[in-house]
């Protein structure tokens, strides 16, 4: 009998207890964590890596220095993990940080197609993704959903502000060398696309071989002289050590004194410090944001240095915003629920130290902000270390990103 | 014809690099019968090490040229007497893994202290400019690598064909046991040959820093090519790794510039011709079926 009425006690505390306690909780176990899912250890751990971590603990260490006391939570933690640019290992590490770290976004993420791996997550799991290190336009295209946003930048916006001006202002005849898998094609797509409706022409392109296993690339350079009309540009699609071999024999063929201007398509200031400003003196590129471009960049970008003993890569930049800007959503909203964060996100007009102009836009969660067509200087223009870097002009916001595409159905 | 004469150049250029690996390899399995799975990995540390040199003491290309070779010829004959010489009672499985392991080891030691961005390193002022030949000029670095390549293929056969420590070096290769029971001393020559080998490797390293992008995975992309070039000509066939390093470099070159329109045939031929060859002739071009035991 006793033993009974104690059953039914328990019984009815635990029913009792368990929603009270839910309805009260505005946080999932009143905290916040914040995911950093990248490279960390080959190609792209220098651009991103784990210098995008301490990004991310910076933002953590404004948002709490800001709110204080008023802050939704003082607990804010970060996960980390290593998707080694494998689209399978981003699949299971994005869903391990879901499900058992508790994370409420997952940041970062370069590589497409372990980006668009992520985005598949983030929908089935139902929880925000900010991607910033990836490229791909599918991510605000077929592959968008209602929980992923793209933050940073996109093939498209590398290819109009570079295809763009430097067909305007350089030459009109292009020579494309891309690498030949993925990211390559979209990009000399984009360009080719971004050149022709600038008054150029494409009058030779190549697709190298990916990954260029001889690191040779004699043959398409000194095909490029020799195309009929002779190429005014050489744009070059190859990205980290594959556009460092490409920039080398350029030089040694010496095609800027045969009179073709190099363009690049993807460039990290990471990749101009490793090649020398010497070595890229002259080309133009299009860049998400420059860490000497105003006060307000350096001043950041000098605490990035205190930090890590390094400038910040646009990327690094971006994940700092897109941490700080997650973390005000969620103070705004009171809750990390993500379908409220994603209302209060949809729409929202942001100006902080990455997005300038910035925009969050509704209809395919493309963040759209300034970017910048930049030009690396000579070396006898270059006063301090990583400053190496020009901006020619401001894109606006508006122009710098593709309308949204019909493609995308939240 | 001056683009076909430029590509045969560049073909050329690229071979000379094969031939330098493949040549170490050829001589190192020779004699020890060892694959070196390492030897991507002493290739890059000749272009780091040039690349440290330059910029922590301001030691200058030639000089690595000579330094970088006889440092990691030191370093190879110090794992020799290590580790290597232990893998000759074993079966072939821990030749792979200890070589592999090595080189997981080494690219990572690098990477810890270089990251994985490449490091600059400029041409030689003195090879910077270009060599006009008549139909087309030439980046005269290039014509240095062919030249420098060439000559010293020509003295490594001259070694081997003419002087004492060759004929042992290529009487152990051939039939180790045989010229053992000749009362020579095969083994005295095994640590200095791997030394020599990864000499060369540490050479090409140096060679190949001012035109590839010096990085710690810069081996581990080429080396798998030179494995197919080594098969090609013959494993442990010394005169077919040189000539075969030099064929592939012109197959590659002429692949991309006349088969451009079908990039997966382009990409993949050294593998197809590799194919082939095994078909054709399962020991590699100038490589001998092995005497059944």
């Amino acid at each position: 009998m006793a033993a009974a009425s104690a059953a039914v006690l328990l019984a009815a505390g635990c029913g009792g207890g368990g929603p009270a306690s839910g309805g009260d909780e505005k946080l999932t176990g009143d905290k916040i964590v914040l995911g950093v899912l990248n490279d960390q250890s080959g190609a792209y751990s220098e651009l991103s890596g784990k210098n995008s971590v301490k990004a991310v603990e910076m933002a953590i260490a404004d948002f709490k220095a800001k709110y204080g006391d008023k802050a939704v939570t003082k607990d804010i933690t970060v996960e980390t993990a290593d998707h080694q640019n494998k689209p399978d290992v981003a699949n299971s590490k994005a869903a391990e940080m879901y499900d058992r770290k508790g994370a409420d976004i997952i940041l970062d993420v370069p590589t497409s197609s372990a980006a668009l791996k992520v985005a598949d997550v983030a929908k089935e799991k139902k929880k925000l993704y900010f991607n910033i290190g990836a490229a791909t336009t599918d991510l605000t295209g077929k592959s968008c959903n209602k929980y992923t946003f793209h933050y940073a930048y996109d093939t498209y916006m590398l290819a109009n502000g570079t295809g763009k001006t430097t067909t305007e202002q350089v030459g009109k005849n292009w020579y494309i060398l891309y690498p030949n898998y993925a990211f390559g094609q979209d990009m000399e797509k984009s360009f080719s696309a971004a050149i022709t409706k600038a008054g150029g022409q494409v009058v030779g392109k190549d697709g190298a071989p990916f990954p260029n296993t001889s690191g040779d690339y004699s043959t398409f350079l000194l095909k490029a002289p020799t195309l009929n009309p002779k190429p005014q540009v050489l744009g070059t699609m190859q990205a980290g050590a594959e556009l460092v071999n490409v920039v080398k024999q350029y030089n040694e063929f010496k095609l800027r004194d045969k009179g073709i201007g190099l363009a690049v398509g993807l460039m990290f200031i990471t990749d101009i410090h490793s090649l020398t400003p010497a070595a890229l003196a002259g080309t133009t590129y299009t860049d998400a944001w420059y860490w000497n471009f105003d006060q307000q960049n350096r001043a950041f970008a000098d605490r990035f240095q205190k930090e890590t003993g390094t400038r910040p890569s646009f990327a690094h930049a971006a994940n700092y915003s897109a941490a700080m800007q997650y973390l005000e959503a969620v103070q705004a909203a009171g809750t990390d629920d993500a379908d409220t964060v994603v209302k209060g996100l949809e729409g929202k007009e942001i100006n902080d130290v990455f997005l300038r102009n910035g925009k969050i836009r509704a209809e395919d969660h493309r963040v759209i902000h300034d970017a910048y067509l930049a030009q690396v200087k000579p070396q006898a223009e270059v006063t301090e270390p990583w400053d190496y870097v020009k901006v020619l002009k401001t894109i606006p916001a508006a122009e710098a990103f593709r309308a949204p595409s019909a493609d995308c159905k939240m | 014809m001056s683009g076909f004469a430029q590509n045969t150049f560049n073909g050329l250029v690229s071979g000379a690099f094969y031939a330098l690996l493949a040549l170490g390899l050829a001589v190192i399995f020779g004699m020890l019968r060892v694959v070196n799975f390492a030897h991507g990995a002493f290739y890059m540390l000749g272009a780091f090490g040039a690349y440290v040199l330059l910029t922590e003491a301001g030691v200058p290309f030639w000089a690595a040229l000579v330094i970088m070779p006889l440092a990691l010829g030191l370093l190879g004959m110090a794992l020799e007497r290590a580790v290597i010489h232990r893998l000759t009672r074993l079966d072939p499985l821990y030749n792979f893994l200890l070589t592999f392991g090595l080189t997981l080891i080494l690219q990572d030691l690098v990477k810890t202290r270089y990251g994985v961005q490449s490091s600059p390193y400029a041409t030689p002022a003195a090879l910077s400019g270009s060599v006009d030949f008549g139909l087309f000029d030439f980046p005269t670095y290039r014509v240095f690598i062919l030249g420098f390549t060439v000559l010293l293929c020509v003295g490594v056969w001259w070694v081997l064909s003419r002087t004492r420590i060759g004929m042992v070096v290529r009487a152990a290769t051939e039939r180790p046991e045989l010229t053992r029971a000749f009362g020579i001393d095969v083994g005295r020559w095994v640590t200095p040959v791997f030394g020599f080998g990864i000499g060369l490797a540490g050479l090409a390293g140096v060679l190949a820093a001012p035109m590839r992008a010096v990085n710690p995975l810069m081996g581990a992309d080429l080396i798998i090519v030179v494995f197919a070039v080594v098969v090609i000509g013959g494993l442990g066939s010394i005169f077919g790794s040189v000539a075969a390093g030099f064929g592939i470099g012109l197959v590659q070159a002429w692949g991309e510039s006349y088969l451009s329109d079908f990039p997966i045939v382009s990409q993949t031929i050294v593998f197809i011709v590799m194919a082939v060859v095994l078909l054709w002739r399962p020991a590699g071009l100038f490589g001998r079926e092995e005497a059944p035991a």
